[in-house]
C-alpha cells in the first residue's frame, strides 16, 4: 500500500499545483499515515469494528488518486424535493457547486484558502489520511446575528468514474455571535466500493446554534467515515442527528468541546441495519467549564447479520461543576445473527455533577406483540408498529419541525 | 467517647501496620528458573507441579506487562523481588497449633484472628497465610467429618494430587495474562477447598492473608471446587505492615462450580493503602475467575475494597452451564492517593444464564476510581439476561470517578440492561441528618452506608459489621 500511497500522492500534488508549503504540510501527514496505516482493532476506538479488515474484505486495494481537474456533471434528480434549500454539491469528493441563493450574500463568507493547522492532538490515522489527500478546503463563515433562512444541504455523491477509491474531503464552518445554521448532509451514491473520509470542523461562537443532520438512507456498498469536531463558546447549542442506515459501513465520530458556560450539545442517532451492514457512532463530549449540558440518545434496530456499535464518552473536567450529562442507548435485535456492542463511558473529575448513562439491548417484547395481535393486527404489522414507535422516539428529538417531517417521510415513519 | 468514636480512634491510623519480627527463609532475590526450582524444591513438590511452573515461566518470558489500565504505577523491577519468604519455624511444618511459633500466634491475635479453635465461638474455619506459606488451618476435624477438604495449597498438592492436577489452571490457564502467568510460575501457597457431592458446608471457610516481609511479592493461589449439589461460603481478608516501598500482590483465585453447586466468595481487602501522601502501599493485581461448569450452578463474588495503593482486578464469571447464575457485588473506596480499576466480567455461554452486577464506587481526596466491566452474551446463550448497576459517589473535586463498561450482545433472545450514575452527597440529605442531631461526619457515614447497603447485605454477618466500620473509617477526614 505504501508504494501506491506515494505514487498517488505525487500525482495529486502535481495536478493540484499547490504551494511548496502546503505540500510540506501534506507530506508530513502522509508520512504519519504510512507509519500507522488504517486503524485496526488493537486500537481501543476500533475494537468493535475493525476498519482495516473491513476495507480489505470489501474493497481490497484502495487507490488514493482522484482527478480533481475536470468538473463532473451535476445530476439534479438527486435533489431533495419539498424543501427549499441552499446547496453544496460534492461529486467524487470535488466541490462542484456552492449555492446560497436564498441568503443575504453579505452575511455569508466563503474562503477557499484557510490556514491549515492541526485541529487536535490525537492518534487517529484517518485524519492524517484526510489531511494528506484533501484537495481544497473551504471555510464557510456565517456572520454575526445572521440566521440562514433556509437549510443548507450538502450532497455527497459519486459517479461512474469512482471505484475502489479513497475520497477525502473537509469543510470548516464558523458561526459568529448569535448566528445559526441548519445543515443537512445527504448521501447518495451511484457507484460502490469506495471509502469516503469526511472531516468537518465547527467553531461555534457565543449564542450561536448549529443543527447538523446526517442522512445516510439509501442502500449502497460504500464505506464511510465522518468526523465532526465541534468547539463551543458560551451559550451555544449544537444538535447532531445521525440516520445511519444506507452504507455498508459507516462510522460517525463526534468530538465536542464545551468551552463556554451554559453551552450544550445534543447527539441523537438511529441505526436501522440489515444485510451485513456494520455501523458505529462514537462520541466524546468534553465538559470543560461550569454549567454545561449534554444529552445523547442512540437507538438501533438490527437484523440479518448486521452489527452496530456505540461508544459514548462523557468527560467532566475538575472545573466543570454543575455539569449535566446524559447518555442512553437502546437496541432491538431482530434475529440471531445480529449483534449490538456498547461502551458508554464516564470519566469524571468534579463532584457536583449529574451524570448518568443507560444501555439496554434485547428483542421485541412478546407481550406487546401479543397485545397488538389480540386487537386484530397480524404478527408482521404488530412488529412494524412497535419498531416504528421505538424509532420515532429519536426522530421526535429533532427540534426543527420542517426537517423532522422530511426525515419522517424519508424513512416512512408514521405518527 | 461512645463506641463509634472509639472505633474510629482505634482505627484512625492503619492499625494493622505493625511488623512481626520473625526469622525468615527467603529464596534468592530475582526471577529465574532456579528460583522456581527452589520454591518447588522447598515445598517438596512432585515433578508435574514443577513442569506446570516452568511452562508458565516460559510463557511469561514472552509476555509484555499490560499498560491499558487507568492507574499508572512506577515500573516494577521483577528481578529485585523475593519470590519466597517463610517464617523459619515453618520449615518443618508443625503438626498442631501448640507447636506453632508463638510469635505467629501473637500476630494473628493482634489482627483479631485467634487461631486456637477453642477461642473461636463463631464457627469459622480459618486458613492463615503468612507471607509465602500457610501457617495454620483450623477446624480440620469437624470438616473432615463431612468429607470436606480445606487445607493449604501445598498440602493439597501432596495429598490430593488428582484433584489439583485436574482443576488447577482449568479456569486461569498458564497461558493467561501477564500477572496470572507470573503467579502460575511462582505461586507459593494459598487455600484449597473441595466440597464433595451434595454437601452443604456447615461453617464459613476463611483465609487470612498477611504480608510481613519486605521486598517480597505475595503470590498465592486459591482453588475452590464445589462438586455436584454442594454449597460453600468462603471469606478472604488481607492486611500488610506499613512500609514506604510498594509491594506487589498478584494472586490467582479459581472457582469451579459443578451441577447445582453454589460458591459464595467474599473479600474484605484492607491491604496497607500507603500514607496520606501516597507513599508506599500494596499493588493489588489479582486475577479471580469462577467457572460455572455445571447446570444450575451459581457463583457469587462480593468484595469490599478499601485498602491497597492500587487495586486492579476483575473477579469474573464464565457461565458455561445452562441456567447458571453469576453475581458480582462490589464496594470500592479510595481516599488520599489511592487508585482503583476494578469491576467484573460476565461471559454468558450457556442457555438461560443470568448475571447481576452491583458496583458502588466512592472516591475522596486525590484518589481515582474506575469501574471497568464486560458483559458478553454469546450467540448460543439463548434467553440470557444481565442487569448492571454502577453508581459512583464523589467527595471533592480533586478526585475522579470513571465508568467503562463494555456491553456485547450477540443473542437476540437475550436482554442486557445497564445503568450508571455519578453524584455527590446532596446538601439536602446532609442538612436533614444534621437537623436530627448528627454531626457532619456521622451524617456522611450514614449516607454512605445507605449508598452501599445493597452490597453490604450480601456479606456474611461477621464480615458485614467489620465492613460497615471499614467504610466509615476509610473516609475519615475526607469531609469538612
Amino acid at each position: 500500500m505504501t508504494e501506491q500511497l506515494q505514487i498517488d500522492f505525487d500525482k495529486i500534488t502535481k495536478s493540484l499545483g499547490i504551494s511548496e508549503k502546503d505540500k510540506e504540510f501534506k507530506r508530513k501527514y502522509l508520512k504519519k499515515f504510512i507509519e500507522s496505516g488504517f486503524p485496526n482493532k488493537k486500537k481501543e476506538n476500533w475494537k468493535f469494528l475493525d476498519i482495516n479488515q473491513i476495507i480489505k474484505k470489501n474493497i481490497g486495494d484502495l487507490s488514493f488518486f482522484n482527478d480533481y481537474s475536470s468538473p463532473n456533471k451535476i445530476d439534479s434528480t438527486i435533489f431533495v424535493d419539498g424543501l427549499e434549500h441552499n446547496k453544496i454539491i460534492f461529486i467524487n469528493g470535488r466541490i462542484e457547486k456552492i449555492d446560497f441563493n436564498y441568503e443575504d450574500k453579505n452575511k455569508i463568507e466563503i474562503n477557499d484558502e484557510i490556514e491549515k493547522k492541526v485541529l487536535f492532538d490525537n492518534d487517529n490515522s484517518l485524519l492524517d489520511l484526510n489531511n494528506a489527500f484533501t484537495n481544497k478546503t473551504f471555510k464557510i463563515v456565517v456572520k454575526e446575528n445572521y440566521s440562514l433562512k433556509k437549510p443548507l444541504i450538502i450532497y455527497h455523491t459519486t459517479n461512474k468514474k469512482m471505484r475502489l477509491k479513497s475520497i477525502n474531503l473537509r469543510l470548516d464552518f464558523e458561526l459568529e455571535k448569535n448566528s445559526s445554521l441548519r445543515l443537512i448532509d445527504f448521501f447518495t451514491d451511484n457507484t460502490d466500493k469506495n471509502f469516503q473520509n469526511i472531516l468537518y470542523n465547527f467553531n461555534l461562537k457565543k449564542d450561536s446554534i448549529l443543527k447538523n443532520y446526517k442522512i445516510d438512507n439509501f442502500k449502497n456498498d460504500n464505506l464511510k467515515y465522518s468526523f465532526n469536531n465541534i468547539e463551543q463558546e458560551a451559550n451555544s447549542v449544537s444538535e447532531t442527528f445521525i440516520l445511519s442506515a444506507g452504507s455498508n459501513y459507516f462510522k460517525n465520530e463526534i468530538n465536542c468541546n464545551l468551552n463556554g458556560e451554559y453551552s450544550s450539545a445534543f447527539v441523537n442517532g438511529l441505526f436501522s441495519l440489515k444485510e451485513n451492514q456494520q455501523h458505529e457512532i462514537r462520541t466524546i463530549i468534553n465538559h470543560l467549564v461550569e454549567n454545561t449540558k449534554s444529552y445523547q440518545l442512540i437507538k438501533s434496530v438490527l437484523g440479518e447479520s448486521s452489527k452496530a456499535a456505540y461508544q459514548g464518552k462523557i468527560f467532566v473536567n475538575s472545573k466543570a461543576q454543575k455539569t449535566d450529562g446524559y447518555q442512553l442507548s437502546k437496541a432491538i435485535l431482530l434475529d440471531e445473527s445480529s449483534e449490538f456492542n456498547a461502551k458508554p463511558e464516564l470519566e469524571i473529575y468534579a463532584d457536583d455533577v449529574k451524570c448518568s448513562h443507560g444501555s439496554a439491548s434485547g428483542n421485541l417484547n412478546e407481550s406487546s406483540i401479543f397485545y397488538l395481535m389480540s386487537r386484530g393486527l397480524n404478527y408482521q404489522q404488530s412488529k412494524e408498529l412497535l419498531i416504528n414507535g421505538f424509532l420515532l422516539d429519536v426522530v421526535e428529538k429533532i427540534t426543527d419541525s420542517e426537517i423532522k417531517n422530511l426525515i419522517k417521510n424519508m424513512i416512512g415513519l408514521k405518527e | 467517647m461512645d463506641t463509634r468514636e472509639k472505633d474510629i480512634e482505634n482505627l484512625k491510623d492503619y492499625k494493622y501496620g505493625f511488623i512481626t519480627d520473625i526469622e525468615n527463609i527467603k529464596a534468592p532475590k530475582g526471577l529465574n528458573e532456579n528460583v522456581i526450582k527452589f520454591i518447588s524444591n522447598i515445598k517438596k513438590e512432585p515433578e508435574w507441579m514443577l513442569n506446570f511452573r516452568l511452562k508458565a515461566f516460559e510463557r511469561f518470558k514472552q509476555l509484555k506487562e499490560p499498560n491499558w489500565q487507568k492507574p499508572k504505577y512506577p515500573k516494577i523491577d521483577y528481578q529485585d523481588l523475593y519470590y519466597y519468604s517463610a517464617p523459619k519455624s515453618m520449615k518443618n511444618k508443625p503438626k498442631s497449633l501448640d507447636e506453632l511459633d508463638p510469635k505467629l500466634l501473637e500476630t494473628y491475635k493482634k489482627l483479631g484472628i485467634p487461631l486456637q479453635e477453642q477461642a473461636r465461638l463463631n464457627g469459622i474455619a480459618v486458613d492463615a497465610v503468612f507471607d509465602s506459606v500457610s501457617v495454620a488451618t483450623t477446624f480440620k476435624g469437624e470438616l473432615t467429618k463431612h468429607g470436606i477438604i480445606f487445607c493449604s495449597m501445598s498440602e493439597a498438592i501432596q495429598k490430593h494430587p488428582e484433584l489439583v492436577k485436574k482443576y488447577l489452571g482449568s479456569v486461569i490457564p498458564t497461558t493467561d495474562h501477564f500477572f496470572a502467568t507470573l503467579n502460575s510460575a511462582v505461586f507459593t501457597d494459598g487455600s484449597f477447598v473441595y466440597i464433595p457431592e451434595g454437601v452443604k458446608c456447615p461453617m464459613e471457610l476463611s483465609t487470612y492473608f498477611r504480608i510481613n516481609a519486605s521486598e517480597t511479592g505475595q503470590f498465592e493461589r486459591t482453588l475452590i471446587i464445589a462438586d455436584k449439589g454442594s454449597y460453600v461460603s468462603y471469606l478472604e481478608g488481607c492486611t500488610a505492615p506499613m512500609r514506604d516501598e510498594n509491594q506487589l500482590h498478584a494472586a490467582n483465585v479459581e472457582l469451579i462450580a459443578l451441577d447445582d453447586a453454589e460458591i459464595k466468595y467474599s473479600t474484605v481487602q484492607n491491604w496497607y493503602p500507603g500514607d496520606a501522601n501516597g507513599k508506599g502501599g500494596i499493588f493489588n493485581f489479582v486475577t479471580k475467575r469462577g467457572l460455572c461448569k455445571g447446570k444450575n450452578s451459581k457463583i457469587s463474588w462480593t468484595q469490599v475494597e478499601t485498602g491497597s495503593a492500587i487495586t486492579w482486578k476483575y473477579p469474573s464469571c464464565i457461565l458455561k452451564g445452562d441456567n447458571s447464575v453469576g453475581e458480582f457485588y462490589s464496594i470500592a473506596i479510595t481516599n488520599n492517593y489511592q487508585k482503583a480499576d476494578t469491576g467484573t466480567k460476565m461471559i454468558h455461554l450457556g442457555k438461560n444464564t443470568k448475571s447481576k452486577i452491583i458496583s458502588k464506587g466512592i472516591s475522596a481526596g486525590f484518589s481515582d476510581m474506575t469501574y471497568r466491566g464486560l458483559v458478553d452474551i454469546n450467540s448460543k446463550a439463548k434467553n440470557s439476561s444481565n442487569y448492571t448497576q454502577c453508581d459512583s459517589l464523589l467527595m471533592g473535586n480533586k478526585c475522579g470517578a470513571h465508568t467503562v463498561p463494555y456491553i456485547k450482545n450477540k443473542n437476540f433472545e437475550s436482554n442486557i440492561a445497564h445503568e450508571a450514575t455519578t453524584s455527590k452527597i446532596s446538601e439536602e440529605q446532609l442538612h436533614y441528618c444534621q437537623q436530627r442531631g448528627l454531626n457532619s461526619e456521622e451524617a456522611v457515614g450514614l449516607i454512605v452506608n445507605g449508598f452501599c447497603k445493597e452490597v453490604l447485605q450480601q456479606l456474611p454477618m461477621e464480615f458485614a459489621v467489620e465492613a460497615q466500620k471499614l467504610v466509615g473509617i476509610s473516609l475519615e477526614g475526607s469531609v469538612g
